[in-house]
Formats: C-alpha cells, sequence, structure tokens
C-alpha cells in the first residue's frame, strides 16, 4: 500500500486506470441495465416494476461499499498517516452520497407499485436515509477541516465511527421485521432466488455501476492533488 | 396500476445523476490538471 504514497508514482497508474474504468464502465452499463429494461423479463408476482433492481441495487451496494471504502482509508490515515488516504476518503464521500441518494429514490419508486407506499420507516430505509446523513455530515465536516488547515484527522474518526451503520444496513433485514425484502443473492453457498435471466444482467449492471464510480474516484483525486500542487507553487511564489 | 412511469423515473434519475457527477468531475479533473500544467511554465 505504501509503494503508493507517492502522488507521482499514483497519478502515473491512475492517469491511464481513469480511461479504462470510465469507459469499461459505460460499456457494462449499456449492457447490464439496457438489457434489463428492453429485454429482461418481468416478474410473475412484481411485474415490470422488477427492472428498477438493476439500477436500485448497484446504488445501494455502492453506497455501503462506499462507506466501507471511507473507512478503510481513514484507518490508514489515522494509524500508517498515509498521505494519500485523506484524500482518498474525500474522493469518495461524493459518489457514495450519490448513490446512496439513487438507492433511496428509486427504492421509493420501487415500493409505490409494489408494496403501495413510497415510504416506510423500516430497518433497511431507515437505516439507508442514516447513511445519507453520514455522508452529507462528512462532506461538510471534512470540508470545515480542509478550509481550517486541518490535518484530516476529525472527519477520518467520523468516517470509522460511521462504519457501525454499515453491518446495521446489511443485517436489518434479519434483526427486524421489515417490509423491505430479505437476502436475495448469497455468495456463501445458500443460494439465489433470482432466476439467471435477471441475476446476469444485475451482475452486469453492478460491476459497470462499480467501475465507473471508481473512475469517478480518481478523477476527483486527481482534481484534488493538482489543486494542493498549485497551492503549494503558489504559496512558495508568494514567500 | 402501470409501472412502466415509475421505471423510466427510476432510470432517469440513476442516468442523469451519475451522468452529471462523471462529467463535473471529469471538467473539475481536467480544470485542475490543466492550470496546473501552465503555472509550471
Amino acid at each position: 500500500m505504501h509503494i503508493y504514497a507517492n502522488p507521482t508514482r499514483f497519478l502515473k497508474i491512475a492517469r491511464p486506470l481513469t480511461a479504462w474504468l470510465g469507459w469499461s464502465g459505460l460499456a457494462l452499463i449499456a449492457l447490464g441495465p439496457g438489457w434489463g429494461l428492453l429485454f429482461g423479463p418481468s416478474d410473475y408476482l412484481q411485474g415490470d416494476s422488477v427492472r428498477i433492481m438493476y439500477v436500485h441495487v448497484p446504488a445501494a451496494w455502492l453506497g455501503m461499499a462506499g462507506w466501507t471504502g471511507i473507512a478503510a482509508a481513514s484507518l490508514a490515515h489515522l494509524v500508517w498517516r498515509h498521505p494519500l488516504a485523506g484524500i482518498a476518503a474525500r474522493a469518495i464521500a461524493v459518489p457514495g452520497a450519490l448513490f446512496t441518494a439513487i438507492c433511496l429514490v428509486t427504492g421509493s419508486l420501487w415500493g409505490r407499485p409494489t408494496w403501495g407506499t413510497y415510504w416506510e420507516w423500516d430497518g433497511r430505509m431507515t437505516s439507508m436515509l442514516i447513511l445519507l446523513f453520514l455522508y452529507i455530515g462528512y462532506i461538510a465536516l471534512a470540508d470545515a477541516d480542509r478550509e481550517r488547515g486541518g490535518t484530516g484527522r476529525i472527519a477520518a474518526i467520523f468516517g470509522l465511527v460511521g462504519a457501525i451503520n454499515i453491518p446495521v444496513i446489511r443485517f436489518s433485514v434479519n434483526w427486524w421485521n421489515t417490509l423491505h425484502q430479505g437476502q436475495s443473492i448469497s455468495f456463501t453457498g445458500g443460494g439465489s432466488s433470482i432466476d439467471s435471466s435477471m441475476l446476469w444482467p444485475l451482475f452486469g449492471s453492478a460491476l459497470g455501476f462499480s467501475l465507473l464510480f471508481g473512475a469517478i474516484v480518481l478523477m476527483r483525486m486527481r482534481a484534488m492533488l493538482a489543486r494542493q500542487k498549485i497551492e503549494a507553487r503558489l504559496r512558495r511564489l508568494g514567500a | 396500476m402501470n409501472h412502466w412511469p415509475f421505471v423510466i423515473a427510476a432510470y432517469a434519475v440513476t442516468l442523469s445523476g451519475t451522468g452529471g457527477l462523471l462529467l463535473w468531475s471529469w471538467a473539475a479533473m481536467r480544470r485542475a490538471e490543466r492550470k496546473g500544467e501552465e503555472l509550471k511554465r
């Protein structure tokens, strides 16, 4: 991990990787949700509203994965003082918040025709809404800390503490009697209750949005590093 | 109930949100890197 602590070495890898992740992500998004929307089968119970799954599930996954990334970067920032960890955490925050908001909006749009309501204060939906508030709080705290010339320590502690919400979201459907359905996909031998004709476009969609998420994070990191360099150069010129 | 307006709204929100952030991030990166290059010269 410390190999990439040097921003010059990181940028050498990040430049070609940004384009590769961006273009392959866009291609997979055109294939996954595109196929799901136009050619995928409708569900025997949920009808055509099941097509919302191809955008809702990847958004939920990225909202949770984003905060997990913030927590991991915060740990690296606090323990190893990795110079790029704070930048990585701040770069993840905005796309993470966006995908959490998309998850909530698309979930509401899926809920209305299937459950008869846009919103219910159940465990899964409420814990996901809390995640959105955590993201907004993190963005505000990290920006304020940076403007005051802080080290990013407070934001990193907030990033670690907020990670408590991730297992709450994950197990909310088991811990409480919720309106939200339980786990449909299992990687631990439990099998999946989703038919393969829906499962493969869903995997394509999740991978596509994940690659695009990676490209956006790299773009934001590159912008932050360039701005840091400009500020340092202007300070040198002014001195 | 016709489900299609809900499906189309969900895709519109997702694609416009993701596309908007992608373009904004790309423009911010290009602007910052270009400014850095100009300052180097």
